[in-house]
């Protein structure tokens, strides 16, 4: 039974727990045995180095994949208590690599509505939604396939948004963006949170962006978790040497 | 009608077969490397009809009903056998094998069924002459449409993995994340069948009315049993399809709409 996170020892129950959560892939394991509890309404950065498991822990949230063995609780249930599609409706997923759906990026937003069988009415405006990702409206009515690597990803991101998540999952969403916009994005998603309670769960190269936006940071490495703790402990006191080295490492690399 | 078609002995088949001795001739002399298949093949022919013609003949003089019906599943059997063995690599076929099959059986013998009791009001109903030769007509596409089909509906799938799960992602079912590649799919079992209708008659002249004008029917009820077939397979063939995709995608997802791991063979 994994410790509570220590942010919601008291008050609000964790958003997701995961116990002692296994998963194979074509023989391989690559969670052996992950026990996590990521806080309701914090915004939590997943680190360590590639091939962790930090995907494969992302993609167990909005149950893309079910684990192996073990149990993923959300909200203080096991989450496939919980019907999918209304799931993956309220834990919204950004990809590290976005795939725009055919036609142009209103289109696109206009399928999530059509997913879900609700009219467009039950959503912010596309426009609206846009800003916040700091797109023109004038994107709208452009294709969306035509647009840039940043842009897709932030399509992709307005994309998770219209649907007004209670959480949103997001692998590595700044890969694909220059420093500047970057900074800008992490700062929206910082305010999201703070205005919206959203609960974020963020799988990070750069460091930097764990340690300014994030509450609470998992460090993984092989499948298993290194060490988790509110991210001003993580970042400024890690308890192991690992963690230190991992953190020091990335701060050194440009 | 006197019969005017001429009779075609053990020596006049000897000598036609010298036309594929030209085949293989010109495979030797252009080194080809394709002289030992043909040989083969042109014996398996032999074969394999005059098998067929002894059997025909059997059925027809014992005909009873159930022994055509007997034909018949044996035909669906050696259909989904010819389909099956080049799809979807070895971890696909066990799967693939029943779909194939229920897909092929129940979208021929519908058609066949349909023009069967309908069309050409056969009598007795399981009247072997008509059955055999119509069903043989209908199998050999609406194999070529669930292959096809399963072919293009994996390879579909594979490739757009990453598109199907944005939708799963976004709280999609199966059927709304996997609807683009489904239709695809049936789409390309379907064109053959359609260059078909497009050029009946005027490329190829299909087998039916050929055998039947070579027997001595008049050319336009000879057309008129040509278009009903052509008409019987395009609806075998895209019963078939729709069947072998909607049953064959079922198997890349999980009861909770996850698309199921690559299997790697």
């Amino acid at each position: 039974m994994p410790r509570s996170s220590e942010e919601s020892i008291h008050g609000s129950p964790d958003a997701f727990v995961l116990e002692n959560a296994t998963q194979e892939r074509a023989g391989r394991q690559v969670l052996a045995g992950v026990n996590i509890a990521l806080p309701k309404g914090g915004f939590s950065a997943l680190i360590g180095p590639s091939g962790a498991g930090k995907t494969s822990i992302l993609r167990l949230l909005n149950r893309l994949d079910d684990p192996t063995s073990g149990v993923v609780r959300y909200l203080g249930q096991p989450i496939v208590n919980f019907p999918v599609r209304a799931l993956r409706q309220q834990v919204g997923f950004v990809f590290q690599t976005p795939t725009m759906f055919p036609g142009t990026v209103a289109s696109n937003l206009a399928t999530v509505s059509m997913l879900a069988g609700k009219a467009m009415a039950a959503y912010p405006s596309s426009a609206e939604v846009l800003r916040l990702v700091e797109l023109g409206a004038d994107v709208q009515d452009r294709m969306a396939a035509d647009l840039s690597g940043g842009e897709k990803q932030r399509v992709a991101l307005a994309r998770a948004l219209i649907a007004r998540p209670q959480v949103l999952l997001l692998d590595e969403p700044t890969a694909a963006l220059d420093p500047e916009v970057a900074e800008r994005l992490m700062h929206t998603l910082r305010r999201l949170r703070e205005t919206t309670h959203l609960t974020i769960v963020m799988i990070t190269h750069r460091l930097s962006e764990a340690r300014v936006a994030s509450t609470y940071t998992v460090m993984l490495e092989g499948g298993r978790v290194v060490e988790a703790g509110p991210s001003a402990r993580i970042f400024s006191a890690p308890m192991y040497a690992r963690t230190r080295e991992f953190i020091s490492a990335a701060q050194r690399a440009p | 009608m006197t019969n005017p078609t001429v009779e075609i002995g053990w020596i006049k088949l000897a000598l036609a077969s010298a036309l594929i001795l030209v085949a293989i001739a010109l495979s030797a002399w252009q080194r080809l490397g394709l002289a030992k298949s043909l040989a083969i093949g042109g014996i398996r022919a032999v074969i394999q009809l005059t098998l067929i013609g002894h059997v025909l003949v059997w059925v027809f003089d014992t005909n009873r009903w159930y022994c055509v019906l007997a034909v018949l599943l044996l035909m669906v059997l050696t259909a989904t056998l010819a389909a099956t063995p080049r799809l979807g690599g070895a971890s696909a076929q066990p799967r693939l094998w029943p779909i194939c099959f229920v897909s092929i059986l129940i979208g021929s013998s519908l058609s066949l069924a349909y023009v069967g009791v309908v069309v050409v009001d056969v009598t007795p109903w399981y009247n072997p002459r008509y059955l055999i030769p119509l069903f043989g007509m209908i199998l050999g596409n609406a194999m070529n449409g669930a292959a096809l089909a399963a072919e293009r509906l994996q390879s579909e799938i594979e490739t757009g993995r990453a598109l199907i799960e944005a939708y799963l992602a976004l709280g999609a079912s199966a059927q709304q994340a996997s609807a683009a590649p489904a239709q695809r799919a049936i789409v390309a079992a379907m064109i053959p069948t359609i260059n078909a209708l497009a050029v009946v008659g005027l490329v190829s002249l299909p087998g039916t009315m050929t055998g039947q004008i070579l027997a001595g029917s008049s050319p336009t009820l000879a057309v008129r049993y040509q278009l009903v077939v052509v008409f019987m397979i395009a609806a075998a063939t895209a019963l078939t399809a729709a069947g072998v995709v909607l049953w064959y995608r079922r198997t890349f997802f999980t009861s909770a709409a996850q698309l199921v791991p690559r299997v790697s063979v």
